[in-house]
């Protein structure tokens, strides 16, 4: 499948702007909304995504690889859960660490154009035991 | 709650970062000169100079490195592109420290590791690594 580099861009703008409405407003219900956003963005496609093309009828000059969105989303699923779990269980710390974590990710993404989540993949794959990779060659 | 200062000073942080990383993003620097040979890299070395790009299937850059270190190789006779998957060849990764990709190493004629850079180089920065790699052939 391969993905709209502006639709992804926007979706980056958007969730920049929930989650910082979330570390704004301490509101569970909001976090939960995005966690949902989140999950369907690794399943299939962000519904901010979706909303662009919806409006913005224009062919895209480029598409790209959707994978590496997807994974994005699904560290963005991660953090969202863990500030999530914060936030109802009452430890602030955890709420707002993970929050900005991946509120710092969507910004960087929407801004930069920088997939951080892609980029810790090779990190997180090089911290693995080795005994994993014997298998994946 | 705390965050009502959490909220503004993330994205601060990811305005320093994102700059800093533009600055850096692709640059290429001066290697430690380790030696790698063809069993390494699994292909055979280029007879001038070998450009290795480590990539990822969750690398966004990674194509358009690709794209680069193609053209430059067909541009450079005696200089061949070599990709790996560094998800594959984790030992590699973990020797070259390897921490992102793309990674582009600039191998000299023995495989000796003269440049390398982090993410998406310049083709213009690519050609020079390759001119000082090939002309100090000894």
């Amino acid at each position: 499948m391969r993905a709209d580099p502006r639709a992804l861009r926007f979706g980056a703008a958007v969730t920049s702007l929930v989650l910082a409405a979330v570390l704004v407003t301490g509101s569970s219900g909001l976090l939960t909304f995005q966690v949902l956003v989140f999950a369907c963005g690794v399943v299939w496609r962000s519904p901010y995504a979706l909303l662009f093309m919806a409006v913005v009828r224009s062919a895209p000059t480029y598409t790209e690889d959707s994978r590496p969105p997807r994974f994005a989303q699904g560290v963005g699923l991660v953090f969202g859960v863990a500030g999530l779990i914060g936030y109802l269980a009452g430890i602030t710390p955890l709420a707002l660490v993970a929050t900005a974590a991946a509120l710092l990710a969507a910004f960087l993404n929407a801004a930069f154009g920088f997939c951080l989540g892609c980029e810790m993949y090779l990190l997180v794959r090089r911290l693995l035991p080795a005994a994993t990779t014997e298998v994946s060659q | 709650m705390a965050g009502w200062w959490v909220a503004p000073a993330t994205p601060a942080l990811a305005t320093t970062i994102g700059v800093i990383r533009l600055r850096r993003d692709g640059r290429v620097r001066d290697s430690d000169g380790t030696r790698l040979s063809a069993d390494d890299l699994g292909a055979v070395l280029g007879e001038r100079a070998t450009l290795v790009q480590f990539s990822t299937a969750f690398c966004q850059p990674c194509r358009a490195t690709r794209r680069i270190l193609a053209d430059v190789s067909a541009l450079v006779p005696g200089v061949s592109h070599i990709e790996i998957d560094a998800e594959s060849r984790l030992d590699l990764v973990r020797r070259l420290g390897v921490v992102r990709t793309p990674t582009v190493l600039v191998l000299d004629s023995t495989g000796a590791v003269v440049k390398q850079a982090a993410g998406l180089p310049r083709k213009a920065d690519v050609l020079v690594a390759l001119a000082g790699a090939t002309s100090e052939d000894r």
